[in-house]
């Protein structure tokens, strides 16, 4: 029997695949990364079906407020019109093959394991209990990514900035 | 109710595609939208396999946020060696970068 939620599910992940493939095959490199970004709203409706509204909601705000803009700014910044044909037909073949391959074999995997009769409990985790798993158990994994962002952040600015020499 | 391994299923199709993106692309915005994909994927395992746990626990949604977190630095620190290398080559083709070549 399908019920409504079902229905939610497939919409969604044929959503998220479909954009997924349309980013990669566009052929233009703008519409690719907005169709990025819709492809990580259908992850975020996902984590919504699994009951994380939290991370829903951190998904939407950095992935697509954040993540989608910039990628949006460096197109514009970087586009050329010669990219339109990306990929010979080699690669593309080789690409293709592989994930056919890849997807059969994962899909086989879970087929044979009893991931089927896996079914979710009732319990809904509430923000509170992020909080506390993340300040009582893993604060030290929070610091040292405070530290990999800012340092990931001066390293960005450092190599993008514009030197005295080289102005073109 | 939905069985774990339709989630499963979706995110080894999804890991499938930035698999592909990696192997058949050359433009270097496309090859990190590959891998923008890949993370995603990874994501929706984490959580799913964190909800459907016996026993309840935060653990899979926090590694989540911190993984969220390091995405989010990657792209900063990828688009902006993008950046600069077209600065200098005028090109984003990984093919035409063999400078390290030896």
């Amino acid at each position: 029997m399908i019920e409504f939620f079902d229905i939610i599910f497939i919409v969604i992940s044929v959503f998220t695949i479909l954009t997924a493939i349309l980013s990669l095959e566009s052929r233009e490199l703008m519409y690719g990364a907005m169709s990025l970004a819709a492809s990580f709203l259908g992850v975020a409706g996902l984590f919504v079906l699994l009951n994380a509204t939290f991370l829903a909601m951190l998904q939407i705000l950095v992935f697509v407020g954040a993540i989608a803009v910039l990628i949006l700014f460096t197109v514009m910044l970087v586009r050329r019109d010669k990219w339109i044909k990306d990929g010979n037909i080699r690669t593309r073949l080789l690409g293709l093959v592989t994930a056919v391959i890849l997807s059969l074999g994962l899909i086989f995997v879970g087929m044979i394991s009893n991931l089927n009769n896996w079914f979710a409990n009732d319990i809904i985790l509430s923000f509170i209990d992020i909080g506390n798993d993340m300040i009582l158990n893993y604060s030290l994994v929070l610091n040292i990514l405070a530290v990999v962002l800012g340092v990931s952040i001066i390293g960005a600015l450092t190599m993008a900035k514009l030197d005295k020499g080289d102005k073109k | 109710m939905i069985p774990l391994l339709y989630y499963f299923i979706v995110s080894g199709i999804l890991f499938s595609i930035g698999i592909y993106g990696l192997i058949s692309k050359r433009n270097a915005i496309r090859l990190l939208f590959a891998v923008e994909i890949i993370i995603n994927a990874a994501l929706i395992n984490f959580v799913a396999f964190s909800r459907y746990l016996v026993e309840p626990s935060a653990t899979g949604q926090l590694f989540v946020m911190f993984g969220i977190a390091l995405a989010a630095a990657e792209a900063a620190t990828g688009l902006s060696i993008i950046l600069v290398t077209f600065r200098l080559n005028n090109d984003i083709d990984v093919g035409e970068l063999n400078k390290l070549k030896g």
